[in-house]
């Protein structure tokens, strides 16, 4: 276990810094970040006057040696938009980010596995067909377009639901919860939906294919010839072998959950990471965009790790890699 | 335990919170919140609405294009140089602090300090105090835009932002990137509202100045809640679902949805942004003829893209001077004719057309990917056969400085609220040293115009000016020195009982301190 870690913090490191280079490498594509700063009027030698001063003219390797040492000191350098400290900003921004996931991930939990289960067992029924028919609509919207329908739907005509933004936070601690009130839950439920609307049919097919696949093994049919009670042949004989893949592809699609905050969050003005990331990318503030990679980069090193931790309890019989 | 208390009491605190509000309240969305707290950091459209609700200018624009005083009760000229402005008493600060002309010689010399104010305020120098409440503003040559800059100075609080702040950096510092005490402290003015709360992206709060000097205003609007919604259907949306009071910008394709709707109005407000193309005739060799340029100029539908890309939003242009401006000339009209587009292109000796490459942005004025791809397929009419390149504003600014591309799209709004500036940045002989000419990406040269707008800068004769102006309007008309599109119009919607209308002017800086909520 120990070695496992350490080998995980090792290429931790590497992807990070090679997360960094490719970070700073693009960002000289995505336009002067001094152009957002000042209005269009600034003349040239202003406009230079104040790369120098940012450091901006340096040569790459300059620059990316700069930018490496005071990272290791824990510096990622100051966001030119928020004018604050880049990791200052991107834990701001994190809470709401790890809501939405949050929200979205309990919605994916709470709704596939009792779907999937059911669409396996009866597979006849008119609702497993419909719940098949539309899953396959399900991937093929684009997330865009079912948020922009849940809000016109529950917002502007059924006004149920609030259209934009996070609603009442509380802070706790530092972290700027929306969990813990009424508005707050609220202004949750839309994006979670549309979030989880990439997921959620993927799961129910997923679940559903292992159930059947399980259910047609020589272990099952042993279950049912001893006599035992129907939901406990397909809730504990059955259901857990058809986990382990479960997870194997949850570590994996976490990230694009991640990666789908992009879009949702801009839909509804959620102010997390992804909606800080996409305005970033507008406004070319560089250091924010590098900084973002990397820490995105050590969450998913640690996500990965913890899936893979998880992997050892379910099913004894994998071994970590590199666990000896 | 301790904790667990703290839990309820902050969820508590939240629950009860929202219900003591009472008063009135706009709940406005804009597609961004002011960059920062400073107004003198950053020279933008986002900056200066905000300096409008926090602070006061000497004077302010209406409707028609005068000046309205405010806190310069009155104003005269002594002579070429210099401006006298008596200041309205009795004025003060958010802070408490008196408003007097000392700040005016702070903020003047503020402006002077600012990378982006600077240019505006090259001419000015250091005020003169005649008396507390007397002024005299001084230029370094004879300048007839003073009053059109004074609704630029925006008095701060001298006294609140002089000395040394906790951190042991000077009050007055104007930073761009990191710390500063004016960009993260709520700031001091004489506005109708003070700024109470900031969480920069998230939500602005504004109350109502109860000291507020201007007692004539019929504002009645006690809080502003300030949420920039970036993404245009979901500011829609917000407005549509009731969520908030006044929107702006509003799309031009949702235009038809808010006007159905009974519950929201629509208002509009004609805009002096000009948007052209320029053709380059360093690059190019066709078009260094003039006839070719008019071709072009006859080519272009702009009536078809106001009617159907803009939806009736912009208004249809045929020169760079909106009307009010002094360079404006009624009778240069729009010119698109087809038939005589090819005929001139024929006498050119270009009948079989050529070939040429453009670049425009695809996110800085309103639809301006939809109108250069529109623009490519009329001179593909005249057979000539452009390549299109768009791409973000980020990167659009290096790229048009660079110039790789014969036809190049850009949006102008003249700072001054003059047509001198138009000439100045886009129709001077493009020159490194003096920055005169610096947007004039065509390279289109002509001494006359140049003469003429050097001499406009300093001609206080507004008569005289007025008729130096317009004869260059024409010379550029003349010589088709550039392609004239249209003026973006600003658009609001707003919940029924908000009457925005007598708010809004034509330079997109909203007076809320003004707004009257039913």
């Amino acid at each position: 276990m120990f070695a496992f870690i350490v080998r995980r913090i090792i290429q931790a490191i590497f992807v990070m810094v090679i997360i960094a280079g490719i970070g700073f490498t693009v960002q000289n594509k995505l336009g002067d970040p001094v152009r957002d700063m000042v209005g269009e009027r600034v003349s040239v030698a202003e406009r230079e006057a104040l790369r120098d001063k940012l450091g901006l003219n340096d040569p790459f390797l300059t620059q990316f040696g700069r930018f490496v040492r005071n990272a290791v000191h824990g510096d990622l350098g100051i966001s030119y938009f928020h004018n604050k400290p880049t990791v200052d900003v991107i834990l701001s921004k994190a809470p709401a980010t790890l809501e939405l996931v949050f929200g979205s991930t309990v919605m994916i939990l709470v709704l596939c596995f009792p779907i999937g289960i059911y669409t396996a067992i009866k597979p006849k029924t008119w609702f497993s067909r419909f719940v098949m028919g539309s899953s396959t609509i399900g991937v093929a919207v684009p997330v865009f377009l079912t948020a922009i329908t849940l809000i016109y739907i529950f917002g502007v005509e059924l006004k149920w639901l609030p259209s934009y933004g996070r609603g009442e936070t509380v802070d706790i601690w530092g972290w700027d919860t929306g969990l813990l009130t009424a508005d707050g839950l609220l202004h949750l439920i839309l994006p979670s939906i549309s979030l989880s609307s990439i997921m959620l049919p993927l799961y129910i097919r997923l679940i559903r294919s292992e159930m059947m696949e399980v259910l047609e093994t020589e272990y099952i049919k042993f279950a049912w010839a001893k006599g035992l009670r129907r939901y406990r042949v397909w809730l504990v004989h059955a259901f857990k072998n058809t986990l382990l893949p479960v997870v194997t592809v949850f570590g994996v699609e976490i990230g694009i959950l991640f990666a789908f905050t992009l879009l949702t969050e801009t839909v509804f003005q959620w102010q997390g990471m992804g909606f800080m990331f996409l305005e970033a990318v507008e406004r070319s503030d560089t250091a924010l965009l590098v900084a973002y990679l990397v820490v995105v980069g050590v969450m998913f090193v640690v996500i990965n790790t913890l899936v893979d931790i998880a992997y050892g309890f379910i099913n004894p019989m994998v071994r970590i890699t590199g666990a000896k | 335990m301790k904790k667990i208390i703290l839990l309820c009491l902050a969820a508590g605190l939240v629950f009860s919170g929202t219900a003591i509000a009472k008063g009135k309240t706009l709940r406005l969305a804009l597609d961004a919140d002011p960059k920062t707290l400073d107004i003198h950091e950053q020279l933008s459209a986002g900056m200066l609405q905000f300096s409008h609700i926090v602070f006061d200018p000497l004077v302010r624009w209406t409707l028609d294009m005068s000046f309205e005083p405010r806190l310069a009760r009155r104003w005269e000229r002594i002579d070429d140089k210099t401006m006298r402005f008596y200041l309205r008493k009795g004025v003060s600060f958010h802070s408490g602090n008196p408003f007097t002309a000392k700040d005016i010689v702070f903020s003047v010399n503020r402006l002077k300090k600012s990378v982006d104010f600077k240019g505006l305020f090259e001419l000015f120098e250091e005020p003169v105090i005649i008396d507390d409440h007397t002024v005299d503003i001084k230029t370094s040559k004879p300048y007839p835009l003073l009053l059109n800059m004074a609704t630029y100075i925006f008095p701060v609080d001298s006294v609140f932002y002089t000395g040394k702040d906790n951190k042991g950096k000077a009050k007055d510092n104007i930073v761009k990137v990191g710390y500063s005490f004016a960009k993260s402290t709520l700031p001091s003015g004489t506005g109708p509202y003070r700024c109470t709360y900031r969480e920069h992206g998230v939500k602005m709060l504004f109350e109502r100045n109860s000291d507020y000097w201007d007692k004539k205003s019929p504002g009645n609007v006690d809080k502003i809640v300030l949420s920039p919604i970036k993404e245009e259907a979901t500011r829609v949306a917000a407005l549509l679902s009731g969520d908030v009071d006044v929107i702006s910008p509003v799309p031009p394709q949702d235009f038809k949805r808010i006007e159905r709707d009974r519950k929201v109005n629509l208002f509009t407000v004609t805009g002096t942004r000009i948007i052209t193309v320029q053709m380059n005739q360093k690059r190019s060799k066709p078009l260094r003829n003039p006839l070719v340029r008019q071709a072009i100029v006859h080519a272009v539908n702009n009536d078809g893209i106001v009617k159907r890309l803009m939806k009736g939003t912009a208004t249809l242009a045929g020169q760079m001077s909106p009307e009010g401006y002094l360079g404006h000339d009624e009778t240069l009209k729009p010119r698109y004719d087809l038939e005589k587009a090819k005929q001139l292109m024929k006498q050119a000796g270009y009948e079989k057309g050529f070939t040429a490459n453009m670049i425009a942005p695809n996110n800085r004025y309103v639809n301006d990917e939809k109108i250069a791809e529109a623009f490519v397929s009329m001179l593909s009419k005249i057979k000539i056969k452009i390549n299109l390149k768009t791409m973000p504003k980020a990167q659009y600014w290096d790229e048009f400085d660079r110039q790789p591309a014969d036809f190049q799209l850009i949006g102008w709004h003249s700072d001054t609220e003059d047509s001198g500036n138009f000439y100045e940045y886009l129709a001077m002989c493009p020159d490194r040293k003096t920055g005169l000419g610096q947007y004039n990406s065509g390279n289109y040269c002509n001494q006359e115009v140049d003469k003429l707008t050097l001499e406009s800068m300093v001609e206080t004769d507004m008569q005289v000016r007025a008729a130096k102006l317009k004869k260059i309007e024409r010379i550029l008309y003349d010589e088709a020195a550039f392609i004239p599109f249209h003026w973006q119009n600003f658009a609001y919607g707003a919940r029924k009982g908000i009457n925005v209308e007598p708010i809004l002017n034509i330079m997109n800086f909203p007076y809320f301190g003004d707004l009257v909520m039913k």
